[in-house]
């Protein structure tokens, strides 16, 4: 990946940004934090990383994305509108009342999103079917989910984890948006999680930390993942809830708040600098 | 008349699910570490890259299950009834009820015939469960023929199934010859203008023989076998209440939430007439042979008999 890559990855994933406060903020309601921590991700997934068309979004050779942190879904749902499964003004009607645009992915009105989720633990297992399903068929698509570090407080995520690992399910990559906060504190104050990489080493998988917004680091785990043979591939990506927003950064009260009329202003006069920066980079 | 078949319905289940997996390549089973007993073993032996047990992780097997019907599959996701829609249940709503995926959910050992385990395995609670979830079937087949025919037709239905198994050896009634299914309407196994009593499952053969003892007592009643408690069909419950005036309906399940509440449920909304509901009582069961518990919870030709006749008689 070269510089004009890179910077071309950073304007993308600073207007998913833009997009979750936009859709946040008009909605009055929502998750900016976990949105913002993972639009890094969601950018390199969507423009990097995965065989993703918007101009044909069931075709059955597709890399499949499901977002099992599902609250995380307004920087998605921007990256998908970035990609063109529909137009950014969906943003703004982002939970209204009969939008495209439900407060958690839905499989069925959404174009782009490949499973219903926001039950956290649940798209976790869903990607293990999608995997199997894809190894079944002899198809080499990829499936990618994302978790949160809070999300892996779920048992579910764990039964999944032995499942995937027991079929072997080397197409499978799994990226743990690892902000280190949730909803009641930070996560090590809730109910510690102690070492992801090792869990996920001790429960069969292959594994890495990286730094979450760097996208240099974030190529090197997808890399190590396609890599790795015989078994799935877990990434930690360590990240800062609420990136991008100086004000949300690393802030518990930022999980599910919408900006007000002055903080939407700030967040996003700051978010315009960063883009300015990057353009001008 | 048929040969009568002595099988239990999860064991026609593991039959019709080897048998329609020849042809359709789609279908897949899961199972979570029962699969001697709800039968999936049976689909293991004879695919084995198409059977993935889970081992003791129901709720993982719901959302995996999702998955792969959201690449194409037809999975069948097997456990006892009690983990399958309790354990799972929120996996069932939020992974495949709410995306309406092509998920079919087999829940053995239900109701009380479980026998011997006991109230943590009896689950009567199932189909209540089931039901308040949007777009979701409930199959609930009487003996041996009608499961082979339920689980034929829940993989030509594209939509979440939830389909009922049962642990105890029952004897079969249908006539293969002449019987056929269709999703979502109910059977008149027996006519009569006296009164109506809907049954469900396999206490659908007692009722049966009920009617007709009571037959030999003069009294005329009407028997609809129910397979698909949703959706349920209005129309053969309303004619029967136009017809006979009152209902008597009989499940191995909760009075609260099941079969009689769904005909309930018609009744006053269409045609009010008395409801008498025989089924559990809204109360846990106990250990103890199946048979003798049926019994013991009012589950018998005996006891399916004296409630029609005293309703009968009385008024």
């Amino acid at each position: 990946m070269n510089s004009t890559e890179i910077l071309e990855l950073k304007k993308l994933a600073c207007k998913a940004r833009m997009g979750a406060i936009i859709g946040t903020y008009n909605a009055k309601s929502g998750h900016p934090g976990g949105s913002l921590s993972a639009a890094d991700i969601f950018t390199y997934l969507y423009f990097k990383e995965m065989n993703a068309d918007a101009k044909d979004p069931k075709n059955p050779d597709r890399d499949r994305f499901v977002l099992s942190k599902g609250h995380g879904c307004p920087s998605l749902y921007a990256t998908l509108a970035l990609k063109g499964y529909f137009p950014f003004e969906e943003l703004e009607n982002l939970r209204h009342v009969g939008a495209m645009l439900q407060g958690h992915p839905d499989m069925k009105g959404t174009p782009g999103i490949d499973m219903s989720s926001g039950s956290l633990g649940q798209g976790v297992s869903a990607a293990c079917g999608m995997a199997a399903a894809g190894k079944l068929d002899g198809r080499d698509y990829r499936v990618y989910t994302v978790l949160g570090d809070g999300e892996c407080e779920e048992g579910q995520v764990w039964e999944a984890a032995m499942f995937a690992s027991h079929y072997k399910l080397d197409n499978l990559c799994v990226i743990v948006d690892n902000n280190g906060l949730q909803i009641d504190g930070k996560v090590e104050d809730v109910a510690g999680l102690c070492n992801l990489k090792e869990k996920f080493e001790a429960f069969g998988f292959g594994a890495i930390e990286i730094d979450g917004h760097d996208f240099e680091d974030i190529e090197k785990a997808m890399n190590a993942a396609r890599e790795c043979k015989g078994k799935p591939f877990a990434v930690i990506a360590k990240t800062v809830k609420g990136k991008g927003v100086s004000f949300m950064e690393n802030q518990v009260g930022w999980h599910g708040v919408a900006p007000n009329d002055e903080q939407y202003k700030q967040a996003m006069a700051e978010l315009e600098q960063q883009l300015k920066e990057t353009e001008e980079a | 008349m048929a040969e009568v078949i002595n099988k239990a319905t999860r064991e026609s289940f593991g039959m019709a699910l080897c048998e329609l997996a020849k042809t359709n390549k789609d279908i897949v089973a899961l199972d979570a570490d029962l699969s001697g007993s709800t039968k999936t073993a049976m689909f293991q032996k004879a695919f084995p890259e198409r059977f993935f047990n889970c081992g003791i992780a129901e709720g993982n097997m719901i959302s995996t299950a999702a998955g792969l019907a959201a690449c194409g599959k037809i999975p069948f996701a097997a456990s006892f009834a009690m983990f399958a829609t309790g354990r799972a249940y929120e996996q069932i709503r939020n992974s495949v009820a709410y995306p309406h995926l092509n998920v079919k959910i087999a829940g053995s050992h239900a109701g009380i015939s479980v026998g011997e385990d006991g109230a943590t395995h009896q689950c009567c609670e199932d189909i209540a469960l089931m039901k308040t979830l949007p777009g979701m079937t409930i199959i609930n087949p009487a003996d041996h023929w009608e499961m082979m025919a339920a689980v034929k037709a829940a993989v030509e239905y594209n939509g979440p199934v939830y389909l009922r198994l049962g642990r105890l050896a029952v004897d079969s009634f249908n006539d293969p010859d002449n019987y056929s299914f269709t999703l979502g309407k109910g059977i008149t196994l027996h006519e009569g203008n006296d009164i109506t009593v809907i049954a469900t499952g396999i206490i659908v053969k007692d009722a049966l023989e009920a009617v007709k003892e009571l037959e030999a007592q003069g009294i005329n009643a009407r028997l609809i076998n129910i397979h698909t408690i949703k959706p349920i069909d209005e129309d053969i419950i309303v004619k029967a209440a136009k017809e006979t005036g009152r209902i008597v309906t009989v499940e191995e399940h909760n009075v609260v939430g099941g079969l009689g509440d769904s005909v309930c449920d018609v009744t006053a909304r269409k045609c009010p007439v008395p409801v008498t509901k025989i089924g559990i009582q809204d109360q846990f069961g106990y250990s103890g042979p199946a048979k003798e518990l049926l019994k013991l919870f009012g589950l018998s030709k005996e006891n399916i008999a004296k409630v029609v006749s005293d309703i009968v008689k009385n008024n």
